[in-house]
């Protein structure tokens, strides 16, 4: 089971590889839409340090969304998620599979760049390793989420729009924890809480989204 | 082995086939016959397991297969309309990730050696022609042979007349073997089986 992970996220991996320009516009979207902002609001020092937490996070679930679209449909088009459905290991191992991947490639480069936009916005460096740290639990369940997404609009005409309008209100949730903890650490509180929630729902996602996107792939691949 | 009972199936209003029965065992070989339309591509779906018959069941070893699940999709391979390849990888990295994922252990020099058999050269799929993808796919056969049923659509559609003669005589071996062999196809192949057996799709409509 633990050699079909394996497989299926080197395979994404070496993937994402040979076509490096995918990734960069993920991450480049990001970069560009947080940097817009300074520029349509103004450079009010204080004002851009307040929107921050919550134009970073915002950018990233956009981010991440933007991706979501390929996830299952490069697969579905060229018959190998027909494969995918008849390999050796259980469908909701493979799915979890392809969302690591997901996260891997457009999820973990966002945590990684974060510390860069928020020396841009002039977060004080304190605030830094609570951005970090609630991007890497908070991203990979919209890499979980959206799998869920992807997989019920698979082969669907504007499937696209649809995907957006069906997972942005689920990232509700995460969106308000996240910006959240960055807030109030912002405000010299402890950002525990929040931080903690985010880890509960990680730990919920991956319990539970895997099995829903099996079970939405099987629907949308008949 | 694999029996499929009183299936019916039902695509876009439309009933493609139904009260179709028949079962097979390990050392025969079954066709599927019928015009383009007729089902054939359903019906193979539905033997693996991808489509859900609107009635009917197939059984495997007389067990619902979508019950079995991953169970009963480890035994077979099945290669269908689409070559399956991605287009960025190289033909043996498909392939390796393919037999991987179908909890097949081949080492590289099985790997080399059903490239040389199908005469690929080991590029990016994408520098290849539609039959040589095609050939990628059918590759895979050759690293299946423990594999006990082998679900195949079209396998000769876009094959030279050399590589159709390959085929033909893998899934003869594969036969004599003891495994079952499932394929679809327009006109009858020229395959060596002592128990070759016929479905004709126009006749269960």
């Amino acid at each position: 089971m633990l050699a079909a992970v394996r497989c299926v996220v080197y395979r994404d991996l070496l993937l994402a590889l040979r076509r490096r320009s995918d990734v960069a516009t993920a991450l480049l979207f990001f970069v560009i839409v947080t940097s817009l902002f300074p520029l349509g609001i103004g450079a009010e020092p204080d004002l851009l340090r307040s929107i921050a937490p919550g134009v970073i996070w915002v950018a990233a679930l956009l981010s991440c969304m933007l991706s979501l679209g390929r996830l299952f449909a490069a697969d579905h088009a060229d018959g190998t998620l027909e494969q995918l459905l008849l390999s050796a290991a259980p469908l909701g191992v493979i799915a979890a599979a392809k969302a690591l991947a997901h996260w891997l490639v457009s999820g973990l480069p966002l945590v990684l760049i974060a510390p860069l936009i928020a020396l841009q916005y002039g977060l004080p460096a304190a605030l830094y390793p609570v951005l970090a740290l609630s991007l890497l639990l908070g991203t990979p369940v919209l890499s979980m989420i959206g799998s869920i997404g992807a997989a019920l609009t698979l082969g669907l005409r504007g499937g696209g729009v649809l995907l957006s309008l069906l997972v942005l209100p689920l990232y509700v949730p995460v969106l308000i924890m996240g910006a959240g903890s960055v807030e109030m650490a912002a405000a010299g509180l402890a950002p525990d809480g929040q931080l903690l929630l985010l880890a509960a729902l990680l730990i919920v996602a991956a319990a539970f989204a895997p099995w829903a996107s099996a079970a939405a792939l099987r629907i949308s691949a008949e | 082995m694999l029996e499929a009972v009183d299936l019916a199936c039902e695509r876009g209003g439309r009933s493609l086939f139904r009260g179709l029965s028949f079962a097979l065992r390990g050392g025969e070989l079954l066709r599927i016959a019928g015009p383009n339309g007729s089902g054939k591509t359903s019906l193979l779906r539905i033997m693996c397991g991808l489509l859900s018959p609107t009635a009917g069941a197939v059984l495997w070893g007389g067990a619902g297969i979508r019950r079995l699940r991953e169970e009963y999709s480890r035994r077979l391979v099945y290669i269908g309309h689409a070559p399956a390849v991605k287009e960025d990888l190289t033909v043996a990295e498909n392939l390796a990730i393919a037999c991987r994922l179908a909890g097949l252990a081949v080492s590289p020099r099985e790997i080399r050696a059903a490239l040389e058999k199908f005469e690929l050269s080991d590029w990016p799929v994408k520098r290849l022609s539609q039959g040589q993808r095609r050939r990628a796919a059918l590759a895979r056969l050759l690293l299946s042979q423990s594999l006990p049923l082998w679900l195949l659509d079209e396998p000769f559609a876009a094959l030279d007349v050399t590589a159709t003669r390959d085929v033909e005589d893998l899934i003869a071996a594969h036969v004599a073997r003891g495994a079952a062999v499932v394929y679809a196809s327009h006109q009858e192949a020229r395959i060596d089986a002592t128990v070759s057996r016929l479905v004709d799709l126009v006749a269960a409509a």
